[in-house]
């Protein structure tokens, strides 16, 4: 009575559960898949041997004690970014301005060492800084959250139009810190006296850097694990119902927890600015705040995952900037490396929830 | 020579990871007949019935269609089999007419002839007696009259197969009664018909075979002629139940909460309680009756805070004696003033608990703020949580389980052991064993009567008008958002509750 019909090929269907052995598994297989795939686009350009490819990227992520330190850098921005939208995701708060509030924490920094740089001591002055960028990421945290709780609004357009808006105050303010003039930089800030930079500790210039984001790491596993507002902002990120039958004043929470993820994210512009950079421009966030939305997902929301995450991602990014200078191809050919990595890591959360089967050969009554 | 099964399923077996839903599932469904399924929640009823739909694939096991062995792989081949499925949710346009809705989708020619299309259906409603009329918008209907479009929208397909699941949980007797009068039309008109249910005494009266299932396995195939609402209920459970709900007398009965004059309107702005009043007392079960949407969840919601009321006041009297209005105040608030009162919400795991969360931490949400430090106290919730699987026996592997991962009967028992731990003197519940077996069902019915007992005043909106009457001292029947009367449910019967629950019934038995 109808036409003949088959067996799809291939059925996908959902896990119920997975080992997580097994999900590590998949996702190192897919690490490893990545640098096979990443590797043939390097060899089809390069004509080179993938050996040697590999080569030039450890070479160019610790190759050497500066590279290896600059490495580190780049992982403690990436790794306060993410710590910073940990709770704010949590909260399924998707706030995805965070590279605005990077930029407001890095012009309040830059404001700081200009304009007070030579007037107070060195201590005081980073105390300074700390308190402004955190402030200012958080005032830029605030507005959405305050917008979100009491009218509602959406939150994924509003942190997204606030990156612009900061790019635009940063630009602003360009105008009037340019150094040299007409240059349209703001080039080294106090290079002469070195005046709100991060000093150095345990002998190393980026030694404070790493305390200042091992201890923000360290109090975010605790606030969000054992913390009443940590449990809080889980429950309303879950289900705002259940929230209010709890009794949580759910409005507080979305207003708090955005400010603390401003915060933090605001204190990662200093650190790029007054740690790393000694200076402001509109690429100073330069993409990470997205990047660290990636580090967060794929951590789990797991702090300590996040160190492994954003380390390997900054690894690899590090090492396509030399392999491309190495093999004479621009700039882009990291974001090409870095691209084939995500998609596979984050691909692999496909298989990671779903099983594919295939069409079983049944020979009977055929 | 013609087949006389309509369907034949032969060692059906679908698995959801570690699941198995059905196991190795054999049964037939004969022409002109109408076959009900019956089995506890969770018995793999819906998942079989799916497959039979297109929706989900078979992973061993063959299909049979008039003696043919097929494969459905969609919905579209289950319709080109003469397979037509009736689903709880309906999936209608509410803008478009009855007889749009039941065109949609089809091929046809490019000139679309309306006209012709409803007298067509006219006939077919005519025929089965079904009173439809096919240019009423959706939106203007009832439940029930939406169903009779769904059903119609599978026949004007030309299926010949129709598989209802459970089509009289949303209706009134009175309703249930006419669409138990359209389907013995349509077995007259050599239709089969397959009926997922769990209701016993609506399987006795309707079905001419009744297949049972246990646990995702197929027990047997009875007649029903020669099948009682035990022998039914023992091969669903497995074992002898003894389905008795021990009632007492009301004792200590005082004002606990009194509601004067509520109204209140939902998200959308429109009116869902009106001018509520009625009283509950400690030591009663007030049992909550009424179509679905009638405003159950705002009388309970607006008591427990959670509901932002428009006029009217809510007054609650401690055993004390002392009256305190908690109108206009939020569930914190009433917390604050030490007014202890459970809520399980209909929602279970959307607002009573936190599916992603482990025992202990769903524990928590009613006691997290206790103790004035920054760091939440996870051991007495743990304990609590232990005490709660020791005694009400949930089935779990451990407190750090999540509940999403726990059967419906054993997330209820979790929040219902929750909310009683809390020592309430009113508690509320909303649908308390939707979706349980019936083992788990009398546990809840037996702690409903312990705290009855105990003196609180229990409040409890139900689904099932036979279970109300013989579990409640009264019953308060809501009509579209107003209260229709409180009975006593003793003297009560439940043709009156449904004639109250449409608004037919002009008695308004106040029984104050």
């Amino acid at each position: 009575m109808s036409k003949e019909v088959k067996e799809p090929l291939v059925r996908m269907t959902k896990r119920d559960t997975i080992g997580t052995a097994k999900a590590w598994g998949i996702r190192l297989a897919a690490v490893l898949l990545s640098l096979v795939v990443a590797g043939l686009v390097i060899v089809a350009i390069t004509k080179q041997n993938p050996i040697q490819v590999y080569l030039g990227i450890v070479d160019g992520a610790v190759g050497t004690n500066r590279r290896a330190w600059v490495t580190v850098r780049e992982t403690l921005a990436l790794l306060c970014i993410a710590i910073g939208l940990t709770p704010a995701f949590k909260m399924k708060f998707w706030n995805i301005g965070a590279e605005g509030q990077i930029l407001m924490g890095g012009t309040a920094t830059a404001a700081l060492m200009i304009y007070a740089g030579d007037a107070l001591p060195n201590w005081l002055l980073l105390v300074l800084i700390f308190i402004a960028s955190a402030a200012a990421g958080l005032i830029w945290g605030l507005i959405p959250a305050v917008f979100k709780a009491y009218f509602n609004t959406n939150e994924t357009l509003f942190t997204l139009m606030l990156n612009y808006v900061a790019m635009q105050i940063v630009t602003f303010c360009i105008v009037f810190w340019e150094n040299p003039a007409g240059s349209n930089t703001v080039g080294i800030i106090g290079a002469a006296g070195q005046k709100g930079w991060f000093p150095s500790l345990f002998g190393n210039i980026y030694g404070l850097n790493v305390v200042i984001v091992l201890i923000l790491t360290l109090g975010m596993y605790i606030y969000m694990k054992y913390s009443k507002q940590g449990y809080e902002i889980a429950v309303v990120g879950e289900s705002q119902n259940t929230a209010r039958y709890a009794g949580i004043n759910v409005k507080r929470v979305i207003i708090r927890t955005m400010m603390i993820s401003g915060g933090i994210c605001g204190l990662a512009g200093s650190l790029i600015v007054s740690g790393a950079s000694h200076t402001i421009s509109t690429s100073t966030a330069g993409g990470r705040g997205f990047t660290a939305i990636i580090v967060a997902w794929m951590s789990k929301f797991n702090p300590f995952a996040m160190i492994l995450v954003s380390a390997f991602l900054v690894f690899m990014q590090q090492g396509a900037i030399q392999v491309a200078s190495q093999f004479g191809l621009n700039e882009n050919a990291s974001d090409i490396i870095t691209g084939i990595l995500l998609f596979f890591l984050i691909g692999c959360e496909f298989f990671i929830n779903y099983k594919l089967e295939l069409r079983k050969n049944r020979k009977e009554g055929k | 020579m013609e087949p006389v099964n309509a369907i034949e399923l032969r060692g059906v077996t679908k698995r959801f990871g570690e699941v198995v839903a059905n196991d190795n599932v054999s049964l037939a469904v004969r022409k002109g007949e109408i076959l009900s399924i019956l089995g506890e929640n969770g018995s793999g009823k819906t998942t079989l019935m799916n497959m039979l739909s297109g929706i989900y694939f078979p992973d061993e096991g063959e299909i049979v269609v008039n003696g043919k062995t097929v494969t459905i792989r969609s919905p579209k081949d289950s319709f080109a089999l003469g397979i037509g499925m009736i689903h709880q949710h309906f999936k209608l346009i509410p803008i478009l007419t009855a007889a749009e809705n039941i065109i949609l989708g089809l091929p046809g020619k490019g000139r679309l002839n309306l006209k012709q299309i409803e007298n067509e259906i006219r006939s077919l409603t005519e025929q089965y007696g079904f009173e439809l009329d096919p240019t009423q918008k959706i939106y203007d209907m009832s439940v029930s009259q939406k169903q009779t479009v769904e059903i119609v929208k599978v026949l004007y397909r030309g299926a010949d197969i129709l598989i209802l699941d459970e089509p009289t949980a949303v209706l009134t007797p009175q309703e249930t009664e006419k669409l138990f009068a359209v389907l013995r039309n349509m077995r007259r008109a050599g239709k089969s018909i397959i009926i997922i249910t769990h209701k016993l005494n609506e399987v006795l009266e309707l079905s001419d075979r009744v297949a049972v299932l246990r646990k995702g396995k197929y027990i047997a195939t009875v007649e029903t002629a020669g099948a009682t609402v035990e022998s039914l209920t023992e091969m669903m459970v497995g074992e002898k139940v003894k389905l008795d709900i021990n009632r007492t007398e009301p004792a200590g009965v005082e004002k606990r909460i009194e509601m004067r004059g509520v109204t209140c309107r939902n998200k959308e702005g429109l009116k869902v309680l009106k001018e509520a009043s009625f009283t509950a007392y400690s030591g009663e079960i007030l049992g909550v009756a009424g179509i679905s949407g009638s405003g159950q969840k705002e009388l309970l919601e607006s008591i427990a805070g959670l509901q932002p009321i428009e006029s009217g006041e809510i007054l609650y009297d401690s055993p004390e004696g002392k009256t305190e209005k908690i109108s206009s105040m939020k569930a914190e608030e009433i917390k604050e003033l030490g007014i202890a009162l459970s809520f399980v919400p209909e929602d279970r795991l959307g607002m009573g608990l936190v599916a992603s969360m482990d025992l202990t931490d769903n524990m928590m949400i009613r006691s997290y703020k206790e103790g004035g430090h920054f760091f939440a106290d996870r051991k007495a919730p743990k304990k609590l949580a232990e005490e709660i699987v020791d005694k009400l026996e949930v089935v779990t592997p451990g407190v750090e389980t999540p509940v999403s991962r726990l059967s419906g009967g054993n997330v209820q028992k979790i929040l219902v052991g929750r909310e009683i731990a809390g020592n309430p003197t009113v508690l509320m519940v909303a649908y308390p064993v939707r979706g349980l077996d019936i083992n788990s069902s009398y546990t809840i019915y037996n702690l409903l009567n312990e705290q009855k007992q105990k003196g609180v005043a229990v409040i409890c909106v139900g689904e099932d008008l036979d279970v109300l009457l013989e579990l409640c001292d009264k019953i308060l029947v809501l009509n579209s958002g107003r209260i229709a009367g409180v009975v006593d449910a003793r003297e009560t019967t439940k043709e009156k509750l449904g004639l109250m629950m449409t608004g037919s019934g002009e008695e308004k038995q106040a029984n104050e």
